[in-house]
């Protein structure tokens, strides 16, 4: 089910520049999340009432992408098919009927999807419908990696060696991969940014990465040419935005640093990059301009470049698109990128020249996924929301997202929640103030990636600056695994569990109304309880005086503050003195308390010292064993069954791929035995936890 | 598990008649202690002082501390080898510190037979723990069976002491807890204790509608004893060490010749997945004492006390936005009616009955504005929401509960009907569907009704329809209230027409939507879903009051 709505532009922020809107998305009622930074910032852009204006522009795109567009409300929303984005997003046929339904003069693809798909730009341009983007010869020229990469060079733009085409066996994607010299990486041509792309380091992985990645051409993008080049060990990933219009005029406004990414997809961005000297930066900002004007490019772009450890840099591509991080370079440039798209595409000429382009102050987003990151950094996770809260009431914190609470989070679509963006003058207030911002914000229903995105801004190693797009691994070799608790920490979070129960106890002892049989008040100011965390139990005393908690443990005082909302999600407490915003997720009856601390989530369980003492009586219940079973890491669709009944399989042997999220994952056994029995077979839905394959 | 065989020995004598329990007595192992066995010093010190010449006050403290030591260290140890609690720890964990009042401390068995009349048989306070406590504050009576003497088995003494505190329960209006921890009949007793069983039976019918009553079996339960959880408002279990059955796998295999595990048989799964006799189950005994607390927090003492209050920290006009995007634009597509539940509730705190048992209606204990409500709701999500035998008596029972407590019930409904088939009209879904019709229809307490979805055909009537007094009934904009599907009604009133997709059109624009209901007066208003709980809240607030009363009669003739 996809709507497309027309928005009323009543709202827009910049109001001369178009009337009504018409987009995409989703999720319908739709309400904005778009808080902006830059309503404070103050965009540098003047508006000029005499500009004639599009009436209708038709956004093709989903909700969180469509709502970024500035929109506030949408009047108008057509279905363009059912979830699969094959029949619904990627469907042109449909598209093109929306817009002659919806009578819009104007489209602007958003990012993703048909953005940069030179076959949608032309149908457009037959339709006599603008296209808010580049003109298509830039799209292809741009969107062809072989092409892109001989324009670059002819254009000066340093490059790294590699192969664009069509490959047609896995073999000759080896002998391509031997010329280049290993390590080689392979992708879908046609898609942006890191998706679908893999490394290979020998041959075994360039047929299995030859084999992934001709298949995710062919149902993401409908184009099979492959991109094999040599891969640049130990990088940093920093692109330029420009800008260009009609007339020939292009402009660099500076550089995002991406380099956190978890499977070549950006985690954190931030900018200006920590890493850039001035000189640098206008050298690819140089070069990312001279790109734009060998293609004529117009509207705004991102040269990406892969920067080493010398500060030499590599064209890597350039995206003809708005890009999803695009909003931080609003940031600190204070132009507002949507606005400029939408004067080109109607014609005009940019009104800043280079030196009006600043850097003001730093800008961090940081994107928010519906996945587990204690799972390869991050798999898949659907479900209901069943709440959402943005932290929109905290100062100059920005949520983009096309969701809300009661949304659904299905296998069709792009796990992204929200983008999170913060401002700062310096480096380190948008970086505090995007630790409050991971703090505050809400959800639930779905597993989501904030505890992985709170240690990486809060890891020493990133706020000194020292990354690479091998940050991940580096730093978590043996996968993530939440915050580790030093002493003071853990104290303070086991007292806060204490309090939270004690707050229950007593609310539950205090009954309302008239009572027949007098109820004996329970008048007790001080407390014995064990408190569990893990394996480890700490006895705890708790004295209450007026609303102020003191929990002893371990020969230390923790004091704790805070007027508790047992309704609420958000617990905010002062623990020390120091105000603390912790989340409580659930609390059950048996005294276990999850709690959201430091972004990571703790179950604590808390318990009266009798209980505790008791417990100990209890058996510990076996659970399955589970290396004899598959189940699906989460959910998606059966893609492939590699293994029938009775066959042997090794250890590391593919089992099944699960495509999930538009990725495709392999799972392989975890030992050598025979296979027991399928229980799925390829076009099948799986939900996380199904049982797959049994081996014996 | 040697215990597990006696009971369903002793079982099997209950059933059969006292001529085969006295036969197999020789091999209970529970049975009183033989001349043989070592004497534990605490028996020999018992024997001691019943001939010496002590002063009373220090043979009230022996017998004090032997009541408190039960079957002795050893068996208590063994207790605690099964992974479970003696009587007076559950007592201990149930109650709140300190408020326990024990009763009959001193009362021993009366049996002379089989050596039963020794003094090392004998056992202060016999084979159970009874009195009132407090849970929360609010007054409670209890009593928690005593495996460590004689395996909990029910001697007539035994009887007398759950009787006794039945009786003060009921006099005083107040809910009774058993921990039920018993291994059946004390077979030496014979036909004593078949009387013991009837006397609680008889007094758990009494009782019933009267005061809550609630078991939590926390080891075997077997024979005739099943029948006293049976006839209490709610039957919880704990996973792996409890057992619910009328005879043990050996009889079984014995008369069907089938082999069965006592778990399979009459374990925590089996009762509250297939069987239905239980509730909930819990992981252990400390989880299910702490969950019992916090389920008592919802009941009202009596019949004459209303739902209990409690402080709310969830403001009672909250809206709930995700509530208008929750039911699908597809009909046929199914949402989680938990949900909608969850949502609206107070705290997100909802304690379901029978989770895992005929999920295709949800019921269960909630708050709203901290005022205890029972929530019924078909879920879409299995079986499309559809009634049949064993949602429609498990709703029934459920609704009877909270009519009898007080309890306000607030509906949500969507259903496609009654489940057609050979299996449910053999099984009689005609009798029991006509419970949950008669449940909801002499229901006196606030009812409150919200269509979410489908409500077709006679189940619209059976689910608290204003027709059935509902007090306050709502239709979200999604609602369909309808005799039928537009597929089906079509091809009735359309019979060999052609055109039927445009027929189906027809029918869909006239009858899939909320008005055919609302014009009649059949549904109060239709609400935007996001302002439900709001609604809900002040419809309850309103209702407090509302004093309805069904003609005089003995009882009703519910079809059973």
């Amino acid at each position: 089910m996809t709507l497309w709505m027309i928005g009323n532009m009543a709202a827009h922020s910049v109001p001369s520049t178009l009337k009504r809107l018409l987009f995409a998305v989703k999720y319908s009622p739709l309400q904005s999340r778009c808080c902006a930074v830059q309503r404070e910032a103050q965009y540098s852009t003047i508006s000029i009432p005499s500009e004639k204006t599009f009436d209708k522009i038709l956004i093709a795109n989903r909700g969180e992408i469509a709502c970024r567009v500035h929109v506030k409300m949408a009047d108008e929303a057509v279905c363009v098919g059912s979830a699969p984005t094959s029949k619904s997003y990627l469907n042109m046929d449909a598209i093109m009927d929306a817009i002659r339904v919806t009578g819009a003069q104007a489209v602007h693809p958003g990012y993703g999807f048909l953005s940069e798909n030179k076959e949608f730009a032309k149908r457009l341009a037959a339709e006599g419908v603008a296209f808010i983007g580049p003109d298509t010869h830039a799209i292809q020229a741009m969107g062809d990696k072989i092409e892109s990469k001989l324009i670059a060079k002819a254009a000066k733009v340093n490059t790294i060696p590699g192969f664009d085409g069509v490959v047609k066996t896995a073999e000759e994607a080896v002998k391509i991969a031997q010329e280049i010299g290993y390590p080689v990486m392979i992708k879908a041509s046609a898609g942006g940014g890191g998706k679908g792309m893999r490394i290979a380091w020998n041959d075994e992985e360039t047929r299995e990465g030859f084999r992934f990645s001709s298949q995710e051409a062919a149902s993401s993008f409908g184009d099979d040419r492959l991109l094999i080049e040599k891969y640049i060990d130990n990088p940093r990933h920093i692109e330029i935005q420009v800008l260009a219009d009609k007339h020939g005029n292009a402009l660099w406004l500076n550089e995002r640093e991406c380099s956190i990414q978890r499977r070549n997809q950006k985690v954190v961005e931030e900018a200006p990059s920590t890493f850039l000297d001035p000189v640098t930066r206008r050298a690819m900002g140089e070069q990312a301009v001279q790109l734009a004007k060998a293609v004529q490019y117009s509207s705004a772009g991102t040269v990406e470049f892969l920067v080493d450890s010398k500060k030499n840099f590599y064209f890597l591509e350039m995206n003809t698109r708005l890009q999803v991080e695009h909003p931080i370079t609003e940031c600190i440039t204070g132009l507002d990128l949507v606005e400029q798209m939408i004067r080109v595409a109607k014609g005009y000429q940019l009104q800043h020249t280079q030196d009006d382009i600043p850097i003001n102050g730093w800008a961090i987003e940081c994107r928010v996924y519906a996945e587990d990151p204690y799972k390869s950094f991050g798999l898949p996770s659907i479900g209901r929301l069943s709440q959402y809260q943005e932290p929109l009431d905290l100062d100059k914190v920005r949520v983009d997202s096309g969701i809300q609470e009661g949304s659904d989070i299905s296998i069709y679509y792009d796990p992204m929640i929200s983008k999170l963006i913060t401002y700062g003058a310096t480096r380190a207030e948008a970086l505090g103030r995007m630790e409050d911002a991971l703090d505050n914000y809400v959800i639930r229903g779905v597993t989501h990636n904030i505890p992985l995105l709170r240690e990486i801004i809060t890891h020493p190693r990133f706020v000194s600056g020292h990354i690479s797009t091998n940050f991940l691994p580096e730093v978590y070799p043996d996968g993530f695994k939440g915050h580790q608790l030093e002493a003071d920490a853990k104290r303070e979070l086991l007292a806060s569990a204490a309090v939270l129960y004690i707050t229950a106890e007593l609310r539950s002892a205090k009954v309302l109304g008239t009572q027949r049989v007098a109820s004996t008040p329970v008048e007790c100011s001080h407390w014995e309880l064990c408190v569990e965390l893990g394996e480890e139990r700490q006895d705890v005393e708790i004295s209450k005086s007026g609303t102020v908690y003191t929990v002893e443990m371990d020969g230390a005082k923790v004091e704790v503050w805070g007027a508790l909302n047992l309704a609420s999600p958000l617990l905010p407490l002062t623990i020390n003195g120091t105000q603390r915003m912790l989340q409580c997720l659930s609390r059950d009856a048996a005294g276990v308390i999850v709690l959201q601390y430091l972004g990571t989530l703790f179950k604590v369980r808390v318990l009266s010292k009798l209980a505790a003492e008791l417990n100990s009586y209890m058996p510990e219940k076996v659970s399955e064993d589970t290396s004899s079973i598959l189940r699906s890491p989460m959910p998606g669709t059966v893609v492939a069954v590699s293994v029938k009944p009775g066959d042997t399989v090794a250890e590391g042997q593919e089992i099944c791929v699960i495509e999930a999220m538009k990725m495709q994952n392999s799972l392989t056994a975890v030992k050598q035995a025979k296979v027991k029995s399928v229980h799925c077979k390829p076009g099948e839905t799986v939900g996380e936890g199904d049982l797959l394959v049994e081996l014996e | 598990m040697m215990a597990a065989i006696s009971v369903a020995r002793s079982s099997c004598g209950l059933i059969n008649g006292l001529k085969v329990s006295l036969r197999s007595v020789t091999r209970v192992k529970y049975g009183a202690v033989s001349a043989t066995v070592p004497q534990t010093s605490l028996h020999r010190s018992c024997r001691w002082y019943s001939v010496s010449h002590l002063s009373v006050k220090e043979r009230i403290d022996q017998k004090r501390q032997a009541a408190l030591q039960g079957g002795g260290q050893q068996r208590i140890e063994a207790q605690h080898k099964r992974g479970k609690l003696t009587a007076r720890e559950r007592v201990q964990l149930l109650l709140d510190p300190e408020s326990f009042v024990e009763t009959d401390m001193f009362v021993e068995h009366r049996c002379a037979d089989f050596g039963m009349e020794q003094d090392r048989n004998k056992f202060p306070g016999d084979s159970v723990v009874t009195g009132r406590g407090r849970i929360n504050g609010r007054l409670v009576y209890v009593f928690s069976q005593d495996f460590t003497v004689f395996g909990g088995s029910l001697s007539g003494a035994h009887a007398q002491k759950i009787c006794k505190i039945m009786d003060q329960a009921m006099t005083v209006g107040a809910p009774v807890i058993g921990l039920n921890d018993s291994g059946g009949a004390r077979i030496q007793e014979g036909v004593e204790s078949l009387a013991g069983y009837a006397d609680i039976f008889l007094r758990n019918v009494m009782a019933s509608g009267v005061i809550p009553q609630i078991s939590l079996i926390m080891g075997p339960c077997a024979g005739g004893a099943v029948y006293s959880p049976a006839l209490t408002d709610f039957t919880f279990m704990v996973k792996d060490t409890s057992y619910l059955f009328i005879t043990g796998p050996d009889v079984v295999k014995s008369v069907t010749n089938e082999d069965v595990t006592q778990e399979e048989l009459g374990g925590a799964k089996t009762h509250t997945t297939v069987s239905g006799v239980a509730h909930r189950a819990f992981e252990n005994d400390i989880e299910a004492l702490l969950n019992l607390r916090e389920f008592f927090n919802f009941l009202p003492l009596s019949n004459q006390d209303p739902a209990p209050i409690r402080e709310s920290h969830d403001s009672s006009d909250r809206l709930v936005p995700s509530l208008d995007s929750i039911v699908p634009l597809e009909s046929t597509k199914a949402y989680d009616m938990l949900d909608i539940i969850h949502a609206i509730v107070d705290e997100r705190d909802f304690f379901e009955i029978m989770p895992n048992y005929a999920k295709n209606i949800v019921v269960g204990f909630a708050r709203m504005n901290g005022r205890t409500v029972g929530i019924v709701g078909n879920q879409p999500k299995v079986a499309s929401g559809c009634l049949d035998i064993n949602s429609s008596v498990k709703g029934a029972r459920f609704v009877r509960f909270c009519d009898a407590f007080n309890i306000p019930i607030i509906t949500f409904v969507d259903v496609p009907g009654f489940l057609p088939g050979t299996a449910q009209e053999y099984g009689g879904i005609i009798r029991h569907g006509a419970k949950l019709l008669f449940a909801f229809a002499e229901a006196t307490v606030p009812k409150i009704t919200i269509i979410t979805r489908k409500a077709y055909g006679g189940a619209y009537d059976v689910m608290s329809s204003k027709h059935l007094r509902g007090d306050v009934n709502y239709a979200w904009p999604t609602a369909e209230v309808a005799v039928m599907g537009a597929k089906g009604a079509v091809q009735i009133i359309f019979r060999g027409k052609e055109n039927q997709a445009e027929a189906e059109a027809e029918y869909v624009e006239k009858f899939a939507n909320p008005f055919p209901a609302a014009v009649r007066g059949f549904v109060d208003d239709i609400i935007e879903p996001a302002t439900t709980r709001k609604k809900i809240c002040q419809d309850l607030e309103m209702l407090a009051s509302k004093k309805q009363v069904n003609p005089w009669k003995k009882h009703a003739n519910i079809p059973l």
